[in-house]
C-alpha cells in the first residue's frame, strides 16, 4: 500500500470514528446525567463525567412514578407480543412457503399490501373499539391486534422458503407425523434463526411503542415505560435526576439487546425494506 | 388392512389441504376485526359531526369536515407547512448524507465497517421518548451542551425551545440523528448488490472516484433510492411523537407559534384532546391521500431517470 493510500485510510477511519462518537454521545450523556442530583443536572458548563447522586435519584424516581410497575408492564407486553408474533407468524410463514393452496399468491400479496396502511388511519375507531371491549388500561390492545403481523409473516415466509427443505417435510409425513405435530417437530426447530430475528425486532418495537400506550393505557399504574417517562418529563416539579435515571433504565435493556443481537436486528429491520 | 391405510392416507391428504388455511387464518381474522372494521368506521365517521365522549348522537354533515379542515381551520394549514418543513429538513435532506456515508463505508479503505454500521444504526432502535428527553436537555437554553459549545466559539445563547425556528431545528436534528444510520444501512445493502465488474470497466476507462459513483452507483441504486425516499416520506408525514414529547403534550399544541404542530400531531389533538373524531378521521384521510400523492411523485421522479 502506498503512503498516500495509507494516510487516506487513517484519515477516513478517523473522521468516521469522530462521527460515530457524535452519534453515540447522547447515549453516554443519559447515563452521566442519571448520576447527578436534580438540582445538579442543570449546571453550566454541563457535566461530562459521572456524579454521585445515583441513589437519591433512584429513591426519587420510584417515589414519583410506579416505575417498577411500568417496567413490568413494558416487559410483560413486549414478551407476550414477541411470543405470540413468533408463533402465529411462523405458522403463516410455513403455510405460505411450503404449501400449495388456492389463492395463495393473492392472499400473500394482500398480507404484504396491508403493511402500506399507516397506523393513524384507524387509530380513532380502534380506540373506541377498545373502550367497548373494556380493554383500556389492559395489556390486550397492545398484544392481540398485532399477534399475526404482516411484517412477521413476510419475514418468516422468506426465511422458511430456504431453511425448510421439502424432502424433510415429506420424510416426516411418511413417518406418520401430522400437519400440526410437524410444527413442533420440524418447523419450529428449523426456523430458529429466523425467529431470533423476528423476536428481537418485535420485542424492541413493543418496548419503544409510545403512541399505543399513550392512548390505550392512560392510567399511570397500567402504562409502560415510555409513557411514564413522558409523564415525568412534563411534571411542573420536574426532577431532572430522576427523569434521566428513568431514561437510562429504559435504554439499558435496549442497549444490551442491541449489543447481543445487532446483526439480527439490522438484518431483520432492513430485510422487509430491501427485499420487498 | 389395506382399506385402513387408504383411509388414513385420504385423511392425511385432506389435512394437508386445509392445514395452510388454518395456519394463515389468524392474520385474516385479526385484520378483519382490528383493521377492516376500524378503517370502514373511520371513512364513515369522517362525514359526521361525531364526539368521542358524551352521548350526543352523531350528525351527518357530508363533506363539511373536509371543507372545514381545508378552508377554515387555521391550525391545519400551519400543521401541513410544519410537516413539510420537517419532511424536507428532517427526513429528505439526510439522504444526501446517508448515501455518501454508505459509499464510504462500502469502500475498501475503511476499517471496522461493522462497528461503524452498528454505531450509526443504534439511534434507530431507541425509544423516541428517551431520545427527545436527551435532545431537549442538550438544546436547553441556559444549561444545554449545545449553547455551551456555541459559547466556546463566542456565540450567544440561542433560545432553542422558546423560538419557532429553534423548535424546528431540534426536531430536525432528532430526525436526522435517528434515521441517517437506517438509510445508510439500506444504501449499503444496495451497494453490495452492484457487481464489481461495472466499476472495473470504468476504472480501465480512467474514470475518477466521483465520476464512477455519479455514472454507475447512483443509476444502479435508483430502485433503492426510490424505496428509501418513499419510506422517509411515509415516516416523515406521520411524525407525531417527537414534537408531542418535546413541546410538552397536547396542551401546548406544538410549542411557540405552534411550530412543532405536525399534521399527525393535529390529528391526535383533534381526536383525543378536542374529542372531534369525525374531523380527526377527515384529517387522517387527507394525510393518507397526501402520502399516496407524494409517493406517486417520487415514483415518477425516479422512473424518469431510470431509463
Amino acid at each position: 500500500m502506498n503512503p498516500f493510500k495509507k494516510l487516506s485510510t487513517y484519515a477516513t477511519t478517523f473522521l468516521l470514528g469522530l462521527l460515530a462518537l457524535v452519534f453515540a454521545f447522547p447515549f453516554y450523556y443519559v447515563f452521566v446525567l442519571a448520576t447527578w442530583r436534580s438540582q445538579e443536572v442543570l449546571a453550566f458548563p454541563p457535566h461530562l463525567w459521572f456524579g454521585t447522586g445515583l441513589l437519591e435519584n433512584w429513591t426519587s424516581l420510584f417515589g414519583r412514578v410506579p416505575f417498577a410497575t411500568n417496567f413490568l408492564n413494558s416487559l410483560g407486553i413486549a414478551t407476550l407480543s414477541t411470543v405470540s408474533v413468533l408463533f402465529f407468524c411462523t405458522l403463516a410463514g410455513f403455510a405460505f412457503s411450503k404449501y400449495q393452496f388456492k389463492l395463495k399468491k393473492t392472499l400473500f400479496f394482500f398480507v404484504i399490501a396491508t403493511m402500506a396502511i399507516p397506523g393513524f388511519l384507524n387509530i380513532i375507531p380502534f380506540y373506541k373499539m377498545m373502550v367497548v371491549f373494556g380493554w383500556i388500561n389492559t395489556w390486550l390492545p397492545l398484544i392481540v391486534p398485532g399477534m399475526a403481523g404482516a411484517f412477521g409473516i413476510f419475514l418468516m415466509t422468506q426465511f422458511l422458503e430456504n431453511a425448510l427443505p421439502f424432502e424433510l417435510l415429506e420424510a416426516a409425513r411418511i413417518d406418520g407425523v401430522g400437519e400440526f405435530s410437524m410444527l413442533w417437530r420440524v418447523v419450529f426447530p428449523l426456523a430458529r434463526a429466523g425467529m431470533a430475528v423476528l423476536g428481537v425486532v418485535t420485542f424492541v418495537g413493543s418496548w419503544n411503542n409510545f403512541t399505543g400506550p399513550l392512548i390505550l393505557l392512560p392510567d399511570l399504574d397500567a402504562t409502560t415505560l415510555p409513557v411514564a417517562l413522558s409523564v415525568l418529563n412534563s411534571r411542573v416539579d420536574n426532577n431532572m435526576g430522576a427523569l434521566f435515571l428513568g431514561n437510562a433504565l429504559t435504554l439499558l435493556p435496549l442497549l444490551v439487546i442491541f449489543m447481543l443481537f445487532s446483526r439480527q436486528i439490522i438484518s431483520g429491520l432492513t430485510a422487509g425494506a430491501v427485499k420487498g | 388392512m389395506a382399506t385402513t391405510i387408504l383411509a388414513q392416507r385420504k385423511r392425511r391428504m385432506k389435512a394437508q389441504q386445509w392445514a395452510p388455511y388454518v395456519f394463515i387464518s389468524p392474520f385474516f381474522i385479526l385484520f378483519l376485526v382490528f383493521g377492516v372494521y376500524p378503517i370502514g368506521y373511520s371513512i364513515v365517521s369522517s362525514f359526521y359531526n361525531w364526539k368521542l365522549i358524551g352521548n350526543k348522537a352523531p350528525v351527518f354533515i357530508g363533506f363539511d369536515n373536509y371543507v372545514n379542515v381545508l378552508t377554515i381551520d387555521p391550525f391545519f394549514l400551519s400543521a401541513v407547512v410544519n410537516t413539510v418543513f420537517l419532511l424536507i429538513t428532517g427526513s429528505l435532506l439526510q439522504h444526501v448524507i446517508a448515501l455518501p456515508l454508505a459509499i464510504l463505508l462500502n469502500s475498501r479503505i475503511v476499517r471496522a465497517k461493522e462497528l461503524f454500521k452498528t454505531a450509526f444504526f443504534l439511534p434507530y432502535i431507541t425509544s423516541t421518548v428517551s431520545v427527545v428527553i436527551i435532545f431537549g436537555n442538550l438544546f436547553d437554553t441556559n444549561f444545554g451542551l449545545i449553547n455551551w459549545v456555541l459559547g466556546l466559539f463566542g456565540l450567544p445563547h440561542f433560545r432553542w425551545s422558546g423560538e419557532d425556528l429553534g423548535i424546528k431545528v431540534i426536531l430536525s436534528t432528532i430526525l436526522n440523528w435517528k434515521f441517517i444510520g437506517w438509510n445508510t444501512v439500506i444504501y449499503l445493502a444496495g451497494l453490495q448488490a452492484i457487481p464489481a465488474e461495472m466499476y472495473e470497466a470504468a476504472e480501465m476507462d480512467g474514470a475518477s472516484g466521483f465520476i464512477k459513483h455519479w455514472k454507475i452507483t447512483i443509476p444502479q441504486l435508483y430502485p433503492i433510492i426510490f424505496l428509501a425516499v418513499s419510506l422517509s416520506i411515509i415516516g416523515g408525514m406521520q411524525v407525531f411523537e417527537e414534537p408531542f414529547v418535546l413541546t410538552g403534550g397536547y396542551d401546548n399544541m406544538g410549542g411557540s407559534g405552534n411550530s412543532g404542530l405536525t399534521a399527525a400531531f393535529y390529528l391526535m389533538f383533534t381526536a383525543f384532546k378536542a374529542y372531534k373524531i369525525g374531523k380527526g378521521s377527515a384529517i387522517a384521510w387527507l394525510l393518507f391521500i397526501t402520502i399516496l400523492g407524494l409517493n406517486a411523485i417520487n415514483r415518477q421522479a425516479t422512473r424518469k431517470y431510470n431509463q
